[in-house]
């Protein structure tokens, strides 16, 4: 943003001896960040091919046979198979689920901690929500075990003790949705109103001073005032949070399934790894992350002209 | 004007305030009461466990098993090596992060922007799990301890914060220098990065939590049980693989016991952040607000 403002470009330099000698050590520190990226980031775009080749593990990747169907067959494989179609419907559900319920919840959370008078308290309580951040989903899974277990979980001990049926949380489908959901919002809500106070802490306070005058109360300073100076961050939050509906992460699902809850638990990623890394069907899961890689870029092209199109700054 | 509005600040409205107050504390505690439930639940004795008895307090004050996990050297080597790789990751990401972003805020650089967009891209297209796997395979990092530090060394998100960081630094603090004749590399070590230091802190938490907490890069490319990070480990014990090991070499036959010691293994492998985090609040706010504002 602060690239915006009009400058005269200087003229570029030529590539001369007095231009190398000023410049090389730049270009000298930036070989080795350029050689990790091309080896790391560039080097397996190569074994993307995989996807459109019969996997053997003795050739080279482009000595590999084509395979049939003009290099379509595990396309065709995967979009045939049930449990990749599964995965892909979970995946898209429960990101789905994660935008509408979990994406409104940190601006709601920084709403209420912007009417916080008590400066101390309210440092306090943000140290205290950004804490779930910084546990793994391995630690939270434990936390969840202890939780929600059927038998000794905290919550449904305090639920037989009043005389309810324990509920179990990570045993049946369709609670395990809602399990993975909750746990994700306790997990990022703090943090993620980070953003969303920075925004807050922008606003002019003469606006609010203005709207006081004006008789406004404090839902009306909420609604008329902080909503409409947060809106370009929700909206920019908001579109790149759309465009990373296919997305899929993999430590929180991996973490939080148990083969009771496959149905409704397995998404691309942890599909990928299970029958690729862990099934050696190399040829299929490549088509399937090539699938979603290519998707996903869609997804965030679409995302970024829809932002610009509504008047905001792009994402990029 | 503070002291004045209180004054006068009516009745309903200090009602609100508390109202507000209230949620606050609710979701405070909705926040810590599991970490104090398990840390209730470690230090209890196995009987009250075994009868689930134990709600947010211990009881029948048992450190059994923090003796356990203190005197098994599966899980000090475990916590000694997770250090280390930790330290040693965030170290080579500074590094690395610093060396990417410095070059890239001189406007005058040639080919900037292809550098730019070669690495953009890596940022929105990646090749996939299968891809990376073969990659490791043909570096043989397979199964090396190098596999947990380098391939993730570098996170383009990070660099863009630092980049945003240094376009904040006043341009004419470089060019004085550079009218005193110093290089570039002088003007980094001496200007920028001490300039720089709560971006470095920042970023340095970013890299270390990431690392502490990461297992899927090890549970795809390590198969050597000695390299197994903290959260791998834990991993395996929270879904009782190798719950034959537990049981018996250890003598863990009791399910009680064995339930404290998975809440004192949580508890050690989480309490180093947790100790960590509330003292670089201010700066991972400032960090994560100018990844937000970008070019």
């Amino acid at each position: 943003m602060a690239r915006d403002k009009v400058v005269v470009k200087p003229p570029k330099h030529k590539i001369d001896r007095a231009y190398i000698k000023r410049y090389w050590q730049l270009y000298a520190l930036l070989l080795i960040p350029m050689i990790y990226f091309f080896v790391f980031k560039y080097i397996p775009m190569q074994y993307v091919l995989i996807a459109f080749k019969k996997y053997s593990i003795v050739q080279k990747v482009w000595e590999m046979p084509w395979a049939k169907n003009h290099g379509m067959e595990y396309f065709i494989k995967a979009f045939s198979n049930r449990d990749f179609m599964n995965s892909l419907r979970n995946t898209i559900v429960l990101n789905l689920l994660d935008l509408v319920i979990g994406f409104p919840i940190p601006i709601i959370f920084a709403l209420i901690l912007n009417e916080l008078r008590f400066k101390r308290f309210k440092k306090s309580v943000q140290t205290i929500a950004y804490m779930p951040h910084f546990l793994s989903w391995v630690i939270i899974y434990g936390l969840a075990l202890q939780l929600f277990t059927p038998t000794d979980g905290l919550i449904n001990m305090a639920i037989t003790a009043f005389g309810g049926d324990p509920i179990p949380f990570l045993n049946d489908g369709k609670h395990w949705v809602g399990t993975y959901i909750g746990l994700g919002i306790w997990q990022s809500f703090g943090w993620n109103s980070i953003i969303y106070l920075a925004a807050i802490a922008g606003i002019s306070p003469e606006l609010y001073e203005a709207a006081s005058v004006d008789g406004a109360g404090r839902f009306q300073k909420m609604w008329y005032v902080t909503l409409p100076g947060i809106k370009p961050t929700i909206v920019v939050l908001l579109i790149m949070a759309l465009g990373n509906v296919i997305g899929s992460n993999f430590d929180r699902p991996f973490a939080l399934q148990n083969n009771l809850v496959m149905e409704y638990a397995e998404v691309i990623s942890t599909y990928v790894y299970k029958v690729g890394i862990k099934g050696l069907q190399f040829s299929l899961t490549t088509a399937v992350g090539l699938f979603q890689s290519v998707v996903n870029v869609f997804f965030l092209l679409g995302a970024n002209w829809l932002s610009r199109r509504m008047g905001e700054r792009g994402i990029w | 004007m503070e002291e004045n509005s209180r004054v006068i600040r009516s009745f309903k409205t200090q009602v609100g305030d508390w109202v507000f107050v209230i949620i606050c504390v609710l979701i405070s505690l909705m926040c810590i009461l599991p970490m104090i439930n398990l840390l209730a639940r470690s230090l209890s004795g196995t009987d009250y466990l075994v009868r689930h008895e134990v709600y947010l307090w211990p009881k029948g004050w048992n450190i059994d098993a923090y003796k356990t996990v203190l005197t098994d050297m599966k899980y000090i080597r475990a916590f000694i090596w997770t250090v280390v790789l930790t330290i040693m990751c965030t170290l080579l990401s500074l590094v690395m992060t610093t060396i990417c972003a410095y070059p890239l805020i001189f406007e005058n650089l040639r080919g900037r922007g292809v550098i730019n967009i070669v690495i953009t891209i890596t940022m929105f297209f990646s090749a996939g799990t299968i891809p990376n796997y073969l990659l490791m395979k043909s570096l043989n990092l397979l199964d090396n301890p190098l596999v947990l530090m380098v391939p993730y060394c570098l996170s383009v998100y990070n660099m863009i914060i630092m980049r945003s960081f240094f376009y904040g630094i006043p341009d004419s603090l470089r060019e004085s220098a550079e009218i005193d004749g110093a290089s570039y590399f002088r003007i980094l070590i001496s200007i920028y990065l001490p300039l720089s230091k709560p971006v470095l802190a920042t970023l340095a938490l970013f890299y270390a939590v990431g690392r502490w907490n990461g297992y899927s890069d090890a549970l795809m490319y390590m198969k050597d049980k000695n390299y197994y990070p903290l959260q791998l480990l834990l991993y395996n014990i929270l879904n009782n693989i190798n719950s034959v090991e537990v049981a018996t070499q250890e003598g863990f036959s009791a399910p009680g016991l064995k339930d404290s010691l998975k809440s004192a293994i949580v508890m050690f492998s989480t309490i180093p952040i947790l100790c960590i985090y509330p003292s670089l609040q201010k700066y991972f706010i400032h960090g994560v607000t100018l990844g937000a504002v970008k070019e």
